[in-house]
């Protein structure tokens, strides 16, 4: 027999549920549902009239190039973001984890940047790469020859926002590659050293592998946040511009709905993403758990 | 095939913690050295150095004809035994044998032959597709050595490859590592602190403390002949009894004038000890008498723990079932050939 705790009041056990309850409640399936809702609605412009429409929202939303477009800028910005603040942790973590003199001084230097809020580092990025003033767009023209301007070009805009919130991201990448890293055996390590495996070899075959599981953990978690987290940042640096170029799904949600006032068709993006979000959870949960374990 | 010498090593750690202080032998190829000693004395630290994954300090380790000091672990030829085995916990059996091979570059089929015969030999052939978190502690020990010898390296190490272990599968291992080292002819160099394994495995015993070594030889006479006073009590179980005496009286007790006048520590193992009737010591011998504390009677044999007349506590082992009860006197002879005796710094052997 699964051996439970007892409760005497009936009432307690709910009543303790109740603040977590509240809370998912109000700020997630209350608004949730209102997206959907929302996303089968058509209102004129004045928000006077408003008629029940099915799938029209959607079926908009998938006639349209500009979404096709937003979403392979999503993909591009997502990927480049992933692949970058994972490589990028994971260097710093392996270096942080050889037990170096100022490790510690090291460690907290790299989580800092977590700290600070999305619109803060995008404007502080911003200013950095800013054509007239920016230290950083200086050094890139006058020294590199690059004609750097972030605000026509739009492969520089991209650039610029992924660089930014990768560097936001990396905190939390290295806190759990470190962490990764010194759960493994130090013996293991030594083990593939006295089999005759020079560095580059023991971490491609036996370090890289045992970091496997938490690898996979950040690639969905990076996903989830350069899909959705990265609205402030991308909003403070380069509101969606030049043109779309660095519109991303959620920030064309936000443009659409709050700027564009269509608030059907932004809600049915939201939906879709709601949906992703919901796959991408689904998919770790299930592989986590099972395939990449050793 | 190799033999290993260490000159002189030495290893300070960051922080001025001297862990190996100036240590120097050499194991003839072939041979099975076992270095014991207590935790902390220093001998993990010498294997690591030998394997290369720990830095030397100070002198020369040679592997074969090779000075070893600046090479790295992959590249000394050696095979290594952990504690807690080190398998590669994402590689199947099969892949943890096969790995040192791999990365030497070994034609396949001459490692798919090398591993399936290794398995054999080690009685492993069944678990080659499982993963180590599949295995219980003794088959992941033999996968452990079966990852040493499928490379045919120089030299093993073994890094208290039994501690783990329950007790009777570590006697059972013991037998079987000692089988296989003859049977490879391999050098091998041996870390434990269990003196019972010591002296089973070792053709050749280092006995360490506090980083020195106190005394190298064969188990058998380090046993009879031990150098220091912490060679005595560490070889042996139960330990020797020490007795402390001063000024002149040993020479008078011994009848033996070579006794320094400070005095002298006598030495004599439980084993050594008779309980006889009288107090006429044998010639040359001594009789000691005591009042029984405690017995233990174990089946094959008996221990009897006393408190000699002069205060020292003493362990008389006895063969059989026979002893004296608690409380009754009894008198403790051992005879001259039996006694050992050392100075009065516990330092040196007379």
């Amino acid at each position: 027999m699964e051996k439970r705790s007892a409760f005497n009041h009936r009432f307690l056990p709910y009543a303790l549920l109740v603040p977590q309850l509240a809370i998912t409640v109000v700020f997630f399936y209350w608004p949730a549902i209102q997206a959907v809702w929302q996303s089968f609605l058509l209102q004129d412009a004045f928000g006077l009239s408003t008629a029940f429409i099915w799938l029209d929202n959607y079926r908009d939303l998938f006639s349209q190039p500009d979404y096709y477009q937003t979403i392979v800028t999503t993909l591009v910005f997502s990927g480049g973001v992933a692949v970058l603040s994972l490589s990028l942790a994971l260097l710093l973590a392996v270096q942080a984890d050889k037990q170096l003199s100022g490790a510690g001084v090291y460690r907290t230097l790299l989580i800092w940047p977590y700290a600070v809020a999305p619109a803060v580092a995008g404007v502080l990025w911003a200013f950095m790469f800013q054509p007239s003033l920016g230290v950083i767009a200086r050094i890139l023209r006058d020294d590199l020859g690059i004609d750097w301007n972030p605000l026509l070009n739009s492969d520089h805009a991209m650039i610029m926002v992924v660089l930014a919130a990768v560097w936001k991201q990396i905190s939390y990448n290295f806190l759990f590659f470190l962490a990764g890293l010194q759960a493994i055996p130090k013996s293991v390590i030594e083990a593939a050293a006295i089999d005759g495996a020079r560095p580059a070899r023991r971490f491609w075959t036996i370090t890289f592998p045992l970091l496997s599981p938490t690898m996979f953990f950040l690639i969905v978690v990076n996903i989830v946040y350069a899909f959705f987290d990265t609205l402030g940042l991308i909003d403070a640096m380069t509101a969606g511009g030049p043109g779309k170029a660095t519109e991303t799904l959620v920030y064309k949600v936000y443009a659409d709905g709050r700027l564009g006032g269509d608030l059907g068709g932004s809600a049915a993006q939201s939906v879709i993403l709601m949906i992703i979000v919901i796959a991408l959870t689904a998919i770790q949960f299930r592989y986590v758990e099972k395939k990449v374990t050793y | 095939m190799a033999e290993v010498t260490l000159k002189d090593v030495r290893k300070v750690y960051p922080g001025g913690v001297e862990a190996v202080k100036g240590v120097s032998f050499d194991v003839p190829d072939g041979h099975f050295c076992v270095m014991v000693g207590p935790s902390g004395c220093g001998k993990s630290t010498l294997l690591r150095m030998i394997a290369g994954v720990e830095t030397i300090t100070s002198g020369e380790i040679r592997i074969g004809e090779r000075i070893v000091n600046e090479i790295e672990p992959s590249e000394r030829d050696i095979a290594m035994v952990f504690q807690n085995y080190a398998l590669y916990p994402h590689m199947r059996v099969y892949d943890n044998m096969a790995y040192g091979l791999r990365n030497r570059k070994t034609p396949k089929d001459e490692i798919d032959r090398r591993v399936r015969e290794a398995a054999r030999i080690l009685e492993i052939d069944a678990l080659l597709d499982r993963k180590p978190r599949q295995l219980s502690g003794g088959q992941r020990q033999r996968v452990a050595m079966g990852r040493a010898i499928v490379r045919r390296p120089k030299v093993f190490l073994f890094d208290e490859p039994l501690s783990n272990l329950d007790a009777k599968l570590r006697i059972t291992t013991r037998v079987e590592i000692k089988k296989l080292q003859k049977a490879l002819g391999t050098t091998s160099v041996y870390v434990t602190h269990d003196q019972l394994e010591a002296m089973t495995l070792a053709d050749m015993l280092v006995v360490m403390n506090a980083g020195r070594v106190e005394q190298i030889g064969a188990p058998l006479a380090v046993y009879e002949r031990p150098a220091t006073t912490f060679v005595a009590t560490f070889i042996g179980a139960p330990a020797m009894n020490l007795l402390k005496m001063g000024g002149a009286e040993p020479a008078l007790l011994l009848d033996n004038a070579s006794v320094p006048a400070e005095g002298a520590i006598i030495g004599i193992r439980p084993e050594d000890f008779a309980i006889g009737a009288g107090d006429t010591a044998p010639a040359g011998g001594v009789a000691l008498p005591l009042t029984v504390g405690a017995v233990e009677k174990v089946g094959p044999e008996s221990f009897v723990y006393g408190t000699l007349d002069r205060g020292d506590n003493v362990i008389v082992r006895l063969p059989g079932q026979h002893a004296p009860a608690p409380g009754e006197r009894a008198v403790a002879i051992a005879a001259r050939e039996k006694l050992h005796i050392f100075s009065v710094d516990g330092q040196q052997r007379l």
